[in-house]
């Protein structure tokens, strides 16, 4: 658990946040190539249903592998799917960031996500959980793992055309 | 306003319903949705939850029929009831977990407690409701519950005719639906949830309606490898069909070699699913059961539209409640192999990941066209809602009429049960 008075930990933390941020940046602007990018080849996008940590063997809202991600972005981009052209835009808040855990490169993030979208005039407001386990890499960091645990994943929720 | 006033404004069902269109008020009405709960949700059997969700003695889980929410329970004995969520004393609920497992219920007002079965077991200082307070008289309310191969119904209407006979001919499709067991008993492995500003016809009619899928899927299409592509391309095959299957209910083959799963078993592996036989075979499982688990992992190859509220649909269940006139809640139960290998299961997750659900790469278009109906019919609400599609060629199939795999077919067999009961 990071604290104040640990200057390293505070560097690292900055840079956590900054690169999460950047991240989020990208998401509201649909910058999806630069996204891609921010992956490990073996990272995997994951919004859980209800608590569960075993994703593999449980039912998420999508637990994306490499594959499954650059599918998911030629989905939103090709225009053939009539809920993601155009999509509903979105403005999103990351805030309360939390350095979970250092473990040789592995870096645990956390933190929380408002996101606000609106399309045919209406808005809808949401709020999740984020984790993340990023690596760093001479590059800078890469995304092994992020986990968008929306507030109410187990209960009714509206289809969406963007990502958390 | 009382209720008899409000059942006066309701427009007269055969004003609404023809053969080859239905009317505008169908799907914006508030007082015939209001009429269609009483008429159809109150009088017919409605699925509730399937027994895999309540596998053990005191095992509950919270459903609706209807507006009404209920509780789904298994006795100690082992048997299941459906009430209503409310205490009988001041109407509280007495249960708010989703699902779970208890020895009773109890009314956090007052303190009621009830058994669960739903009679009323105690409450704290009875002394004040005198000697004639009858305890077996404030029960939870039940309603009747019946089920077939573990999908239980309920029914408000003491006098409706057994689930079997409703369900006629639909038993021959929910055994062969269930035969993606490969052997072991279906379960439930979670769900999908979202909500769609539409009436709960659109999505009735959706789940029988093959002619949209070329259309509002392509990217879902585009997703897939060329083989798999070409099995989902079964408007361009054309060897499908959609049958009315009586009392609202109809069957859409989209995918004739799939209808039974334990057929064709010497038929080569599918590409996508040779990681899975492989690693199968590595579990140690023969060759023959190998291949009846990876042929049953994708699912079956039709689609079975019960009236009023839940569907067989490939490879999972979809069940709608109605919320208000444009607003339904649609649940995607994802399910698999009680028991099976887990690397079946988890395959079967990722397929229903794939299409199902808020992320889906299907769903959320499908959510989009409902909600673009919602919003057209506020625009000419003289103009028919056409239903014709496929008369020109229906044949008497085996049940019912039979007609194109993307005729309106199952839409007419739905419109045909919505008239009996409303008229009824």
């Amino acid at each position: 658990m990071n604290t104040p008075t640990d200057t390293r930990s505070d560097s690292l933390l900055w840079q956590a946040q900054a690169f999460i941020w950047a991240e989020a940046d990208m998401l509201d602007h649909r910058d999806y190539e630069a996204w891609l990018a921010l992956w490990s080849d073996d990272g995997f996008y994951t919004l859980p249903i209800g608590d569960t940590q075993d994703f593999d063997d449980a039912l998420n809202l999508c637990h994306d592998d490499a594959h499954m991600r650059r599918e998911r972005i030629t989905r939103f981009q090709q225009g053939f799917s009539i809920s993601s052209a155009p999509p509903a835009r979105t403005v999103r808040t990351l805030s309360r960031f939390v350095i979970e855990s250092v473990d040789g490169d592995d870096v645990r993030v956390r933190c929380a996500e408002h996101l606000i979208e609106d399309k045919f005039g209406r808005q809808r407001i949401w709020a999740a959980d984020l984790t993340y386990t990023l690596i760093v890499t001479p590059g800078g960091f890469k995304i092994r793992h992020k986990v968008a645990r929306l507030l109410n994943s187990d209960g009714m929720l509206n289809s969406f055309s963007y990502l958390f | 306003m009382t209720i008899d006033n409000r059942i006066d404004l309701v427009p007269e069902p055969d004003e609404l319903v023809f053969k080859d269109h239905i009317r505008t008020p169908m799907y914006d009405d508030s007082a015939l949705f209001d009429a269609e709960m009483e008429r159809i949700f109150k009088k017919t059997w409605v699925w509730v939850a399937h027994e895999s969700e309540i596998p053990d003695k005191g095992s509950f889980k919270l459903s609706q029929v209807g507006r009404d929410p209920v509780i789904v329970v298994r006795d100690r004995k082992g048997k299941i009831h459906v009430m209503i969520n409310r205490c009988r004393h001041r109407a509280a609920t007495v249960c708010e977990v989703k699902q779970g497992k208890t020895a009773s219920f109890q009314c956090p007002y007052h303190g009621w407690g009830y058994a669960l079965d739903g009679s009323l077991r105690a409450l704290p200082y009875p002394e004040q409701y005198g000697d004639d307070f009858d305890k077996a008289q404030h029960g939870l309310l039940k309603l009747r519950t019946e089920a077939y191969a573990g999908m239980i119904f309920a029914t408000f209407d003491e006098q409706a005719e057994p689930l079997l006979d409703f369900l006629g001919p639909v038993t021959h499709w929910i055994d062969l639906f269930m035969k993606q067991g490969a052997g072991y008993p279906v379960k439930v492995l979670g769900e999908h949830q979202f909500s769609v500003p539409m009436n709960w016809k659109i999505q009735l009619e959706n789940t029988t309606d093959a002619y949209h899928f070329p259309v509002v899927h392509k990217s879902f299409l585009q997703s897939l490898d060329d083989e798999t592509e070409a099995v989902f391309s079964f408007l361009e095959q054309g060897k499908g069909y959609v049958e009315d299957l009586g009392n609202g209910h109809s069957v859409m083959v989209m995918i004739p070699e799939l209808v039974d799963l334990e057929e064709n078993l010497d038929a080569p592996i599918p590409e996508r699913f040779q990681t899975l036989a492989q690693e199968l075979r590595d579990e140690g499982h023969d060759e023959a059961q190998v291949r009846r688990i990876v042929r049953a992992v994708g699912g079956a190859g039709f689609n079975l539209n019960l009236f009023p509220n839940v569907s067989f649909s490939l490879a999972f269940f979809r069940v709608l409640t109605p919320v208000s006139v444009d607003h339904t809640d649609i649940r995607h139960i994802a399910i698999g192999m009680d028991g099976g290998p887990d690397a079946a299961n988890r395959a079967r997750l990722r397929l229903h990941e794939h299409f199902q659900g808020p992320m889906g790469f299907g769903s959320p278009d499908d959510a989009e066209v409902w909600e673009r109906i919602q919003r057209g019919i506020q625009g000419g609400a003289e103009l028919p809602i056409l239903i014709n599609r496929g008369l020109e060629d229906e044949q008497p199939g085996e049940a019912g009429p039979r007609g194109h795999i993307s005729a309106e077919t199952g839409m007419r067999a739905a419109y045909d049960m919505w008239k009996r009961m409303m008229q009824a």
